[in-house]
């Protein structure tokens, strides 16, 4: 218990130091918190309760696009900011900027929440490669429509309110530095509350046997669509965050971006380990590690290596980091191997 | 949204025969898939890159100065050997896994094909011009390309030629049994292996005409495989594994639904409402299943 708060400790001061020890970083930090959130809350599916979501994207996309508009709609007409294309008719005052942050921010994670609720008694009724490719057609599906919708830019895409000259560059990264790593450590802390309690046994038994568990009494239908809203919740969230910081939404290629950050997800998930609370955080830190810094080496060839990456990760580490090392030292995970097993499976092998 | 398509009978006229023609094509997609889907137990989300890459190879036919129909000949045997080359390479060891690391593994592969066309083709929505002119019915009212009746009639061919190979030959005899159980295929000495490779081989040779003939007669681009895949998965899961005739009815079904989506809601939400269609009729199934307390599986 010690060595967990000092870890906690030492991972606080370090995100609280971060920006201001590598201020060049302090964008790449911010995304990195993004990543972990969407990371995090994927693995409340595809980890711990056995549904295989590509559809998280799309309350990503609708937190980012709600946020933006919300704190454009408080003060001026949508409509006409859209049509203006960015170019500064209106301008936020810094009150302005911040009090449409905050209320957007809220909206973005209180809405999509709604939304999962409303359609997850239809949709988490799928099982196994029905609900994976019914939730790639909904993400498909919200990018491809809010793509022929005007008021929110259409094709041309939507900028958001640009901030405002309080502190100029700096002052702008290290807000959304701070607003994304206050997500995370939310996030995080609401995950690691929820793993401790009955939920996460619940959500066990419906990945590991559905049927049975509900035989058991247990209303698996009523968990699946709490462990799906509390997901949209944060994935709401970062989207509205994730918006303010790129400062340009566009439908397909930003917002439901199935084909970049939809994939990511699942991808830093299944890296870090599905199931575990620590996988996804890891998966999320090495593989943005990678991408960012092995990115500049394969310009222009980012998805062929991100194909390549998808197909060999999946079909030589579908454990990932975090069940490699358990497989490697089950002691640090609190499982007791019989001696004589041990050496019965290695003769097995 | 605009009704017009339903007040004037000729455009309605236009819209169901473009529906039926462009149908016919996802029915020969979606009889690749199902036959994969079926006999191999893995859903490829690749399908449609593999369509959109058998529409270049007619493509580079037609810059080189052949005739693009023959990419109906030349497309499908080279995308044969790129099947088998993918199986070889990742398919195999996804085969017996988890459906879901199929889905990914083959996502992975969608995503690399995707980007590897965008980088040796371009970016341009590109045609291949088959100079096939366009015949006029009722009064001028409604045009049709020849192209268009040349791939329905294509198609057909093709899908009754593999139809009457799989009932007849050797290999559609191991890949039916194979199918049926593929462990008592084995033991009764049929190499499953070579069984597999083959079957995604057909797959990828189907889509290789498919793209050939829609490069003839609509457009290619290189992101446009995605909406290729789930009009077949949507086609599969209607009309059910291995039924063939409900295949080609829902595929002319799609085609028809598509083009009044066209109509009425825009081309801007034509893609959205396929994809927005294939949730709907998954919803549906499911609630359909659920009264009788069971799920899709």
């Amino acid at each position: 218990m010690n060595k967990n708060i000092l870890l906690y400790a030492a991972i606080l001061i370090f995100g609280l130091v971060a920006p201001f020890v590598f201020p060049a970083f302090k964008v790449q930090l911010s995304i990195l918190c993004v990543l972990i959130v969407l990371a995090t809350t994927w693995n409340i599916q595809g980890g711990e309760m056995g549904y295989n979501t590509f559809g998280n994207i799309l309350f990503y996309g609708l937190g980012m696009y709600l946020c933006a508009s919300v704190q454009v709609g408080m003060f001026f007409p949508l409509a006409e900011w859209t049509e203006s294309g960015g170019e500064k008719t209106f301008v936020h005052t810094p009150a302005q900027f911040f009090q449409g942050m905050a209320v957007g921010l809220v909206v973005a994670a209180v809405v999509p929440t709604i939304v999962a609720g409303l359609i997850g008694y239809a949709i988490l009724g799928l099982r196994g490669h029905y609900f994976a490719i019914c939730t790639l057609g909904l993400g498909v599906a919200a990018g491809e429509i809010s793509g022929g919708i005007e008021i929110i830019g259409a094709g041309q895409g939507f900028t958001t309110p640009p901030f405002p000259e309080v502190g100029g560059l700096e002052a702008r990264g290290e807000f959304f530095y701070f607003l994304s790593f206050g997500a995370l450590i939310l996030t995080f802390v609401a995950v690691r509350a929820i793993y401790s309690t009955r939920f996460r046994l619940i959500l066990n038994a419906i990945r590991d046997n559905e049927d049975k568990a509900e035989a058991m009494g247990i209303e698996t239908m009523k968990y699946k669509i709490i462990g799906w809203m509390v997901s949209a919740f944060f994935c709401g969230l970062a989207g509205g965050i994730m918006g303010g910081l790129v400062g340009y939404i566009d439908s397909t290629d930003v917002a439901f971006d199935g084909r970049e950050m939809g994939v990511f997800m699942v991808l830093m998930a299944i890296l870090g380990g599905k199931g575990t609370l620590w996988g996804p955080v890891i998966g999320a830190t090495v593989f943005h590690i990678f991408k960012e810094g092995f990115w500049t080496f394969f310009l222009g060839w980012q998805y062929v290596a991100l194909g390549v990456l998808i197909v060999v990760i999946v079909i030589y580490f579908p454990e990932g980091i975090m069940g490699w090392l358990r497989e490697k030292y089950p002691e640090k995970f609190g499982e007791v191997i019989d001696e004589k097993d041990r050496k019965a499976q290695v003769e097995l092998k | 949204m605009d009704f017009m398509v339903f007040q004037y009978p000729m455009i309605t006229v236009q819209a169901c025969l473009d529906g039926l023609l462009l149908g016919i094509l996802f029915a020969l997609i979606a009889y690749g898939m199902a036959l994969q889907w079926g006999v191999m137990n893995i859903i490829n989300i690749a399908q449609g890159d593999l369509v959109i890459l058998g529409g270049y190879i007619a493509y580079f036919m037609y810059l080189y100065g052949i005739h693009p129909a023959w990419g109906v000949i030349v497309s499908p045997i080279i995308m044969y050997f790129i099947g088998v080359g993918i199986y070889k390479l990742v398919i195999n060891k996804v085969v017996d896994r988890d459906l879901f690391i199929s889905i990914l593994a083959t996502f992975g592969i969608s995503i690399l094909f995707m980007q590897l066309m965008n980088f040796a083709f371009g970016a341009d929505v590109v045609l291949a011009n088959s100079g096939y002119g366009t015949t006029m019915l009722f009064d001028n009212n409604v045009t049709l390309p020849n192209s268009k009746i040349f791939s329905a009639v294509i198609s057909i061919v093709f899908a009754i030629g593999l139809v009457i190979y799989m009932k007849k030959s050797k290999l559609g005899r191991a890949i039916r049994a194979t199918a049926q159980n593929s462990r008592a295929a084995k033991i009764l000495g049929v190499d499953t292996e070579k069984v597999y490779a083959a079957t995604f081989g057909i797959n990828a040779a189907l889509c290789g005409v498919a793209g050939a003939l829609i490069s003839i007669t609509f457009t290619i681009h290189p992101y446009m495989g995605l909406p290729y895949t789930i009009r077949s998965f949507m086609i599969v899961i209607v009309a059910g594994l291995g039924n063939l005739p409900g295949v080609a009815m829902s595929g002319m079904g799609l085609g028809v639904f598509e083009e009044f989506a066209d109509y009425i809601l825009g081309t801007e939400f034509r893609i959205g409402a396929v994809f927005l269609l294939l949730v709907l009729i998954l919803v549906y199934r499911r609630f359909k299943l659920s009264r009788k307390r069971e799920y899709l599986k």
